[in-house]
């Protein structure tokens, strides 16, 4: 289950003052939007690609992962990955599910992602190349995760956040399938530690960039934040997760790859050293190792098996049809 | 091009007998077994259900929000239906 | 007696590994996404079958080996599967006629062991029966939608039912492995399955409009190592890991 901070949303409402004000009121009172609720066509068309954004991501993030389950070195281990890795077109299902609700179809959600109109977390597109990697995944990219997911529980919108609390729910046991995974490696072999090692400094920096841009360069963040569809800002969430996940690679005993990362006794957390921003937007306007991939991967899924889907079609045509026929003999 | 629209599915769910059908969710499916399969595969990995209903969101007849009103407001004000409405000496004990 | 039990285990262990095996090859790549959990689901049933069944043949051979040295740690030709599990994905219509006809057959199989003498088999057995009564229905509603689909669909499961079709039969073989455990109480007779076998094929080819194929030939070899080419690729992938790493835990 994967969120990022919304890519390029457009918060702009054409409603008048008071209707804007009720709705505002509703949000502030706490009071949970539903889906046939009178709302701004901005909260409407922020939450489609917020949640569709997440949608994808899961579905994209399948990738990386499943393309271990053939590998996964023990039957445990790969039972665990299976599972894990379905679980994720789950939670791409309840959300998409989710976004409906707002008058989009699971077609046309799909058809952006595919055309490359919609984003989806750049996390998936880097490449999962050694089995360290999964339990990086799992630590690092679901820890991730999880801190951006446990507050959208509470988002304003009822679809949205019933979807959320389901996967949260299920997603318990992907950080800790992750973390023994981490676990193992660090207590076993030279070989085995040198791999963790190399798969924290790979995957370290990206799962900062998961929290999106700075505060300051945030650009739509105070919309999300006054509708409740975001209650922390990407800075506090990047900084939660830090200071959750430092003492969790001590107790590995893996070094971040991060020379400037040190306690900060005054605020209570640990300074990191900066981000490659650069880095983070060429991955994000396509130019990371597996964007091509990625959406290759999903065309092709998609593509060849759209005969799959119209004959399922089809089929259920022929036999509305038949039942109709015999209903009036 | 977008394909054609697979019919969409509300799926309910009896965790355990004793309990009603619980709205768990959607999913899309091109008739009723298939959607009761996918509702069991989706929603029930994890022990949840015990028993599924799957109904087409389309035949769903639902409310209309701006009737909200109408509809739930006059109840309200019938305070004379809940039970601590009446007074009772509590010598009288339990009722 | 031991061997042939062992043998006979493995067999069944392996069947369950190869096609679960298989099935994670379609991770992320599924129809559709409620498609995608539905063969996960499947695949992960197969993995919890093998891992019972290679944990118990580990106890029968009893050297010390355990589900992942059996599973991981043989070579090609010690693999007892059927030629049948380890066929490629192919497109869908193969995968779900595949799927089919092993689910066709392991319900009576798992029916059947049920009622070993052997406590261990006849619990696993009790187990898998409802997984695989599960995996039938689902095959089956799906041969029956491509089948009486469209005309592209009609015609690539009609092609997969050829292309498969011939290696059926390896899975009703009772050669002397299976004869000795069979005549102990503890196997199945797996070629009395075939009319139960035949029944459920032809009732869902009837209502999927499909043509039963000609039984022209058919092949067989898996149950004593002799595979088709497709096994050592598989097993490239599936014991990448403790092939090149060997000896450490994960």
């Amino acid at each position: 289950m994967y969120s990022q901070g919304l890519i390029g949303a457009d918060g702009a409402t054409h409603e008048d003052a008071a209707f804007l004000e009720a709705f505002q009121a509703r949000i502030d009172a706490e009071l949970k939007i539903e889906p046939n609720d009178p709302m701004p066509a901005g909260y409407r068309k922020t939450l489609v690609r917020q949640i569709a954004q997440h949608a994808h991501s899961e579905i994209v993030g399948m990738l990386p992962e499943g393309n271990w389950i053939t590998r996964a070195p023990t039957l445990r281990r790969k039972a665990a990955l299976l599972a894990k890795v379905q679980d994720e077109g789950g939670h791409g299902l309840y959300l998409y599910s989710a976004a409906e609700t707002l008058g989009v179809s699971r077609e046309e959600l799909v058809d952006q992602l595919l055309s490359g109109k919609a984003k989806y977390s750049s996390i998936f597109n880097y490449p999962a190349i050694t089995w360290a990697d999964i339990g990086t995944i799992g630590w690092l990219v679901d820890g991730a995760a999880i801190m951006n997911q446990i507050p959208l529980c509470r988002c304003s919108f009822g679809p949205y956040a019933r979807a959320m609390i389901r996967v949260c729910k299920e997603e318990s046991f992907h950080q800790r399938q992750g973390y023994e995974i981490m676990l193992t490696l660090s207590r076993g072999s030279e070989e085995q530690k040198a791999m963790a090692q190399d798969a924290l400094n790979r995957w370290w920096w990206p799962s900062l960039m998961m929290f999106g841009p700075h505060d300051a360069d945030s650009t739509h963040s105070d919309q999300s934040m006054a509708w409740k569809i975001k209650r922390f800002t990407n800075d506090e969430l990047r900084q939660k997760f830090i200071d959750a996940t430092v003492p969790q690679a001590e107790f590995l005993g893996l070094t971040m790859p991060d020379p400037d990362m040190k306690w900060n006794e005054e605020k209570g957390g640990y300074d990191h050293g900066e981000i490659d921003w650069d880095e983070f937007w060429r991955v994000v306007k396509g130019d990371g190792i597996c964007n091509r991939d990625r959406m290759k991967a999903r065309r092709k899924a998609h593509d060849d098996n759209a005969w799959v889907r119209e004959a399922a079609l089809a089929y259920a045509d022929k036999a509305a049809a038949r039942e109709t026929a015999v209903a009036a003999e | 091009m977008t394909e054609k629209n697979t019919p969409l599915w509300e799926v309910f769910i009896r965790a355990r007998n004793g309990l009603s059908h619980k709205h768990v969710g959607s999913l899309h499916a091109v008739d009723s077994e298939m959607a009761l399969q996918a509702a069991r595969d989706v929603y029930t990995r994890r022990g949840e259900g015990q028993s599924v209903w799957v109904v087409r969101s389309s035949d769903i007849v639902a409310s209309d929000p701006s009737e909200k009103e109408v509809m739930f407001e006059p109840t309200g004000s019938k305070i004379y239906r809940h039970p601590t409405f009446y007074d009772i000496p509590e010598d009288v004990g339990h009722m | 007696m031991p061997d042939a039990k062992f043998k006979y285990v493995l067999r069944l262990a392996d069947d369950q590994l190869i096609l679960g095996q298989r099935l994670g090859e379609w991770c992320g790549h599924a129809p559709t996404l409620e498609e995608e959990l539905a063969l996960a689901n499947i695949g992960l049933d197969l993995l919890g079958q093998a891992r019972s069944l290679f944990t118990y043949a580990g106890e029968i051979e009893g050297k010390g080996r355990g589900e992942d040295e059996l599973a991981f740690l043989r070579p090609e030709r010690e693999y007892l599967n059927a030629l049948l599990v380890e066929q490629p994905n192919g497109d869908f219509a193969v995968t779900i006629v595949r799927q089919f006809f092993h689910a066709a057959f392991m319900v009576p199989f798992w029916s059947a062991m049920a009622a070993s003498s052997d406590e261990t088999l006849s619990a696993i057995a009790a187990k898998s029966l409802k997984e695989v009564e599960y995996h039938l229905r689902h095959s089956s509603e799906w041969v029956i939608r491509l089948g009486d689909g469209t005309a592209e669909s009609h015609r690539r499961t009609q092609d997969a039912l050829e292309e498969l079709w011939g290696y059926a039969s390896e899975l009703f073989e009772m050669d002397e492995v299976a004869l000795e455990v069979q005549q102990s109480g503890i196997g199945v007779d797996a070629a009395a399955l075939k009319p139960e076998w035949d029944a459920t094929v032809n009732a869902v080819l009837e209502r999927a409009s499909l043509t039963r194929p000609a039984d022209s030939w058919s092949q067989s070899g898996g149950r004593t190592g002799q595979h088709s080419e497709h096994l050592g690729h598989i097993l490239s992938e599936l014991q990448y890991m403790q092939r090149t790493y060997p000896g450490l835990s994960w």
